[in-house]
């Protein structure tokens, strides 16, 4: 730490944290060491969560202006950036209605699940060389896992509220995530033959050579393009947004929910789509492994001078941008249309990728 | 206390009284709600011993899949005013008789049981070792049981789409049962 230069820092955190808990380790007992550290850890996604749940409902907003030829906002602060922040204070605010003849546990209980189940797929994603919360030698299918129980959330606060659009909108989010996991899964598994690992730091350090996407070429390419129709599904986000179709189901699932209540749903529903672009970067696009091509040493240079961090940044709002024209540009799907296009399409689609992908891999012929 | 058993006892508290909940409990969604708790309890058990494998089989099987199918059954088929009648003492009673002396036979079996303790830290399960023997047809292998289930489970979704399908437009050629 005395010796290199402050900047460092920005491209390998694995000093500064080791520092920390070394320094942690020395002033207490082990026990005491780990929960502070869990503390730190547990504060800091907090901030982030924040962070990047009122930037996106910005951008969001500015995107969907651009789209429709808008301005936006634009009145709080330069180009309107301090808006979601204006309205995160109007929310804390506002009364939080309780709602007669509601099962009011489950009805509580519902935001926190979503939230909960946001936070633990958070701690496994790898956001920079050395910021790394949890590192399971099974990545992911720690995140498919985990991320299966979110469902759960809606579906109490669907059948809870006490509600005709609430329940309505509860089902047909559950027939959708249910069915557009399985496509979701077998996408990643894809991806997972190519790379040989679940691990999601091996995996990224598979990358330093070329990104999947370009080393697993066609394979690669239709399981990305899955992967982002299917993780745009299991958002509940447009043209998939069905579950909460304003025309027909007012809000959908989260009617009934008030104030902050509603704004858990609200920003778990961005931070969801958060997690899927970072997933999508880390296993498609290399996470934060700069753009490597083989053996060209002075190109993989230069690209090295760019942090990891931004890196990973970089790309996760790339691909957040493109879902967001998803959500924008096409129309809302009927529900028979989507399952159509799940169980008819993308699954059959997917199971035959598979193979050829593990073809590719047991003849060499990738990258 | 070290950090482990502190996890440990707190992970058994919530499977024990989650498990009482979900059975006691005269609402039907609370009780599939408590049951998701202790299958997640349970998993972190499994986390705890660092098989984080069948942890997370646990949490996609369990919590992810069962449980939402559970949940979502109930949606279809109950309304939120929807209670159960309690029980009449008679069964209660004979049910507590049943589940006493089932707890007790349990009890006596693991306290009989000699457990050899290790002081070894939990090892990681590699996946490929995984992967491998839920693969292999050879000696330890899973290939046979894994094709069977497969099988067993392709004939039940089959029975599934049968009891579920609409009849032919004339209506006439229909293998469902009429009355």
């Amino acid at each position: 730490m005395t010796s290199e230069p402050w900047w460092k820092i920005f491209y390998d955190f694995t000093p500064f944290t080791k520092s920390i808990d070394e320094g942690l380790r020395s002033s207490m007992s082990p026990f005491w060491a780990v929960t502070t550290e869990m503390v730190i850890v547990g504060i800091l996604f907090l901030l982030f969560y924040a962070v990047v749940g009122l930037f996106l409902v910005y951008w969001e907003r500015k995107v969907c202006a651009f789209i429709q030829n808008r301005l936006g906002p634009n009145r709080i602060g330069p180009y309107g950036i301090f808006q979601t922040v204006a309205d995160l204070i109007k929310l804390l605010f506002k009364e939080l209605i309780p709602i007669k003849n509601a099962d009011s546990f489950l009805f509580n209980l519902a935001p926190y699940i979503v939230i909960i189940v946001n936070f633990m797929v958070l701690g496994a994603i790898p956001f920079g060389k050395g910021l790394h919360a949890i590192d399971f030698n099974i990545g992911i299918f720690y995140v498919i896992a985990v991320s299966s129980m979110s469902v759960i959330g809606v579906l109490l606060a669907g059948w809870s509220s006490n509600s005709k659009y609430s329940l309505i909108g509860a089902m047909r989010s559950g027939a959708m995530i249910v069915s557009y996991e399985l496509s979701l899964g077998l996408a990643l598994i894809t991806m997972v033959i190519l790379a040989g690992s679940m691990q999601l730091s091996v995996i990224v350090e598979a990358q330093r050579t070329g990104w999947f996407i370009f080393k697993g070429h066609i394979p690669a390419f239709i399981a990305f393009i899955i992967y982002i129709i299917s993780g745009t599904a299991e958002t509940n986000r447009g043209p998939f947004d069905l579950a909460e179709a304003e025309s027909e189901l007012t809000a959908g699932y989260h009617t009934e929910y008030s104030g902050m209540k509603f704004a858990f749903f609200y920003l778990a529903e961005f931070i969801n789509m958060f997690i899927v672009a970072s997933i999508a970067s880390t296993i498609f696009l290399g996470g934060w492994m700069p753009l490597h091509i083989g053996s060209w040493e002075g190109f993989n240079k230069i690209m090295d001078i760019i942090p990891p961090f931004i890196w990973y940044l970089g790309k996760t709002f790339f691909i957040i941008y493109l879902i967001m024209l998803l959500k924008w540009t096409f129309p809302r799907l009927r529900i028979d249309q989507l399952l159509t296009l799940e169980w008819k399409y993308l699954l059959p689609i997917n199971l035959v990728n598979v193979l050829i992908m593990a073809f590719l891999v047991l003849m060499g012929w990738h990258f | 206390m070290t950090a482990n058993q502190i996890m440990f006892i707190l992970f058994s508290v919530m499977i024990v009284t989650f498990s009482i909940l979900t059975v006691t409990s005269r609402k039907i969604l609370r009780a599939a709600v408590y049951l998701l708790f202790v299958l997640v309890s349970t998993s972190g058990l499994y986390f705890m011993l660092n098989y984080q494998f069948l942890a997370a089989i646990q949490l996609t099987l369990y919590a992810g899949g069962i449980v939402v199918l559970i949940i979502f059954s109930i949606l279809l088929t109950s309304h939120i005013s929807q209670k159960f009648e309690s029980i009449e003492w008679k069964k209660s009673f004979f049910t507590a008789l049943a589940v006493i002396g089932g707890a007790i036979v349990t009890i006596v079996t693991i306290l009989d049981h000699r457990f050899a303790a290790s002081k070894q830290a939990a090892a990681e399960v590699n996946m490929r070792f995984i992967g491998k023997s839920l693969l292999w047809t050879g000696f330890e292998g899973y290939a046979l049981p894994f094709e069977v289930i497969s099988v067993l489970l392709i004939a039940a979704m089959v029975a599934a789409i049968v009891i579920a399908k609409k009849s032919g437009p004339s209506g006439s050629d229909s293998q469902t049962l009429k009355k």
